[in-house]
């Protein structure tokens, strides 16, 4: 067996050489002195690799144009297996990719690893880390939820500042009048057909330059025996990948990436902020005004870029000890506080979440259909703990029967009676009876009506606020007056797509004083306490379009 | 990390030991990188998707207005699940008062290859003009490669309206 194996191994390296490759890649010689503190290179490479594998899943399943962008995403996030996981490690990754670059970048940094005659790789080192940016900046358009269109906004008016550029470059990213589908289109263009081959390049150059150059030794490595680059080095790189990815698969399990609503140009509200990493330019830029906002939003960037190019000919001297190296450290620490100092600026004058609750669209929303009081009833459901007995999730059986099969065949005339004395109609029932009053069990029995196999768990996946207000919507009895999807009574106006013709003041204020707001109303006023209009106005608002 | 060699040792100087666990450490990580990523990349491609909304029965014309034994080309817009949007498509079945009086809907394409197959008024049978399947009135293949009847549509009927559901392949069903 052994033999034949060898005898293959032969055959292959005879025709492609390959075998041979990999063994001088492997054994080549590095410094004594390498060791744990050289691994982000190799960790770097691992992100990029596994960001282009989910990117290329994500893409099989994705329609590259503004509104399909966000209906196939969320296609993904909710019906693709394994979809979320994709877009989880991909979104998340990205993040890891910048932290992982800059430690890398860090690590040469005080070492001094970029002195002669490595210029070069760090030049090439400088341009994969605009490349890395690059990515962050055009994939955020691409889910197209407001977060990415308003974002996009910002960014493209920046790029229209540019110098002399300003205007070429707003017309090659298709920005001239509004984000649309031009500009959508060239950002996908550039996210996966341009900087990915431009990465991949790169990427081979500054590995060439790495082997041509050998890694950077130590002071003092001279008079030591050089070590082979496998097993050790391999191994502790490979522990650093593993460590890494293990942080990234368990945040893209754990922490939730959540879909906004689709873009919309209209929204008045929406406070666009970039991506995390890009915080502290989006401050820079606050620091100035008027006709010198141009310093802060291209020429001091700018600047910082051909500085950090020119790092290695800029400092010239010869190697020394990294625990020598104390202006490099504190060049290091400088830029650390001055990045820490204006990312938590802006994060502290970011203002508070408005009190609307955000959905998350990344979670089916078929409960957006339902009329109040079925909504009303998934909130007595929950609160009189039915699930504990009748799980709504396909695959779980609790102790009653799986209402998902059973309810639709009852009327709600059975069921009241039912939850008023369980066992009085079904004899034998261990079911205690519901204190609830007629109203409210009708709530129930009208949610209950609904559900079926196939949408039982994206009803009961409501979000709380929608359910809070629709309590209090069944509870003032709003639907003597109003229609919600097409159930009440239509004396006012229709409340479907009142966020699209109302702001959210003006429909608190009308609680107040409904005569004075539209006059001729007679609705009369409600004072609500703070919570319940907080809820019942979200709700209101997240219903959809007529 | 107690089991790494030093990094100052060189190479030729770690027992053999120590450089079996290496390589048995790295290639074992990997192994576990590749399957954590692969497995739910396997599940991503070949699982399929959840499929929340069914189709709906769509209306399909009068039965009132077959003859029996003589099949009727009949159109009609239904709503077809299509990945992440609904589409609205014009689709057509081949629909026939059997003998017993049963009317069924045969979806229109050959269960060879996927051909429109049509009626022969002559022959009273249908023909596939793409290789020669020719199936009976009521679905059977009669002659030639298609591997199994005619696959029909679900069908309901209310009053004198013919309903159309979703196509059920009658793979194992005997017709």
């Amino acid at each position: 067996m052994k033999r034949r194996l060898k005898a293959l191994n032969d055959w292959v390296d005879h025709r492609t050489g390959l075998p041979t490759a990999i063994q001088t890649f492997l054994y080549e010689d590095i410094p004594a002195s390498a060791g744990w503190h050289q691994v982000f290179g190799s960790v770097a490479m691992f992100l990029f690799m596994v960001q282009a594998f989910t990117g290329a899943l994500l893409a099989f399943n994705y329609a590259p144009t503004p509104g399909d962008a966000y209906n196939s995403l969320r296609y993904i996030l909710t019906e693709v297996t394994a979809g979320r996981l994709m877009r989880g490690l991909h979104h998340w990754g990205a993040s890891m990719m910048i932290v992982v670059v800059v430690l890398h970048m860090v690590q040469v940094f005080l070492y001094g690893a970029y002195k002669k005659p490595r210029e070069t790789t760090w030049m090439v080192g400088v341009m994969l880390l605009l490349l890395t940016l690059a990515y962050g900046l055009t994939g955020y358009l691409l889910p197209w939820d407001n977060r990415a269109y308003w974002g996009t906004v910002v960014t493209t008016r920046i790029a229209a500042q540019a110098p002399l550029l300003g205007s070429y470059l707003t017309r090659l990213l298709g920005g001239d009048e509004s984000i649309g589908v031009v500009t959508f289109a060239r950002f996908f263009g550039l996210h996966v057909l341009l900087l990915p081959p431009a990465t991949a390049l790169l990427i081979g150059i500054h590995v060439y330059l790495v082997r041509k150059h050998g890694v950077a030794p130590a002071p003092g490595d001279e008079t030591l025996p050089t070590t082979k680059f496998y097993p050790q080095q391999v191994l502790k790189d490979t522990v650093a990948i593993f460590i890494a990815f293990c942080i990234l698969f368990l945040m893209a399990v754990a922490v939730r990436v959540p879909l906004e609503q689709l873009a919309d140009p209209t929204d008045t509200t929406y406070i666009p902020r970039p991506e995390w990493y890009f915080l502290f330019l989006f401050q820079t830029l606050k620091l100035f005004n008027g006709p010198l906002e141009v310093v802060g939003s291209t020429v001091l960037p700018g600047l910082a870029v051909l500085l950090l190019l020119l790092v290695p000919f800029i400092d010239r001297s010869a190697m020394i000890k990294v625990t020598r190296r104390t202006f490099a450290a504190a060049v290091v620490l400088l830029a650390a506080i001055g990045w820490g100092g204006l990312t938590a600026a802006a994060v502290l004058t970011t203002p508070p979440e408005s009190r609307q609750a955000a959905i998350d669209y990344s979670e089916p929303t078929e409960w957006m259909q339902l009329t109040p009081e079925e909504m009303a009833g998934i909130g007595y459901f929950r609160a009189e703990n039915c699930a504990s007995c009748h799980s709504l999730t396909p695959g779980v059986t609790g102790i009653g029967p799986d209402l998902t099969q059973t309810a639709s065949h009852r009327t709600a005339a059975w069921m009241i009676q039912h939850f008023k004395s369980p066992a009085g109609v079904r004899p034998g029932s261990s079911m205690p009876p519901i204190q609830l009053s007629d109203s409210q069990l009708n709530t129930l029995a009208a949610f209950l009506l609904k559900v079926n196999a196939d949408n039982a768990s994206a009803l009961s996946s409501a979000p709380d606020f929608a359910i809070q207000g629709a309590l209090v919507y069944q509870a003032r009895g709003c639907a003597d007056c109003h229609v919600v999807n097409g159930s009440g009574t239509e004396v006012g106006p229709s409340l479907n797509g009142l966020g699209k013709r109302r702001t959210r003041s003006w429909v608190e204020e009308h609680f107040d004083d409904p005569p004075k707001l539209s006059p001729g109303s007679i609705m009369p006023a409600y004072k609500l306490p703070q919570k319940d209009l907080d809820n019942l106005v979200t709700y209101l608002f997240s219903l959809p379009e007529p | 990390m107690d089991e790494t060699p030093r990094a100052d040792s060189p190479q030729s100087a770690l027992p053999p030991t120590r450089r079996n666990f290496s390589a048995v450490a790295i290639h074992g990580i990997w192994a576990v990188i590749v399957a954590a990523l692969g497995v739910p990349a396997i599940g991503y491609l070949l699982i399929p998707a959840k499929f929340r909304r069914k189709s709906d029965f769509v209306e399909a014309g009068d039965i009132t207005q077959l003859t029996p034994q003589i099949p009727l080309e009949v159109a009609f817009r239904r709503n077809r699940v299509d990945g992440w949007r609904v589409v609205s498509e014009k689709s057509t079945a081949w629909v026939v008062k059997l003998a017993d009086n049963n009317v069924v809907a045969y979806a229109p394409q050959c269960t060879h290859l996927g051909c429109a197959y049509h009626w022969d008024q002559r022959r009273t049978e249908f023909v596939c003009p793409c290789h020669n399947s020719v199936f009976s009135v009521d679905g059977k293949v009669q002659e030639g490669p298609a591997p199994r009847p005619l696959d029909r549509y679900q069908t309901k009927i209310e009053g004198t309206k013919l309903l159309l559901g979703p196509v059920q392949t009658s793979s194992s069903e005997t017709v």
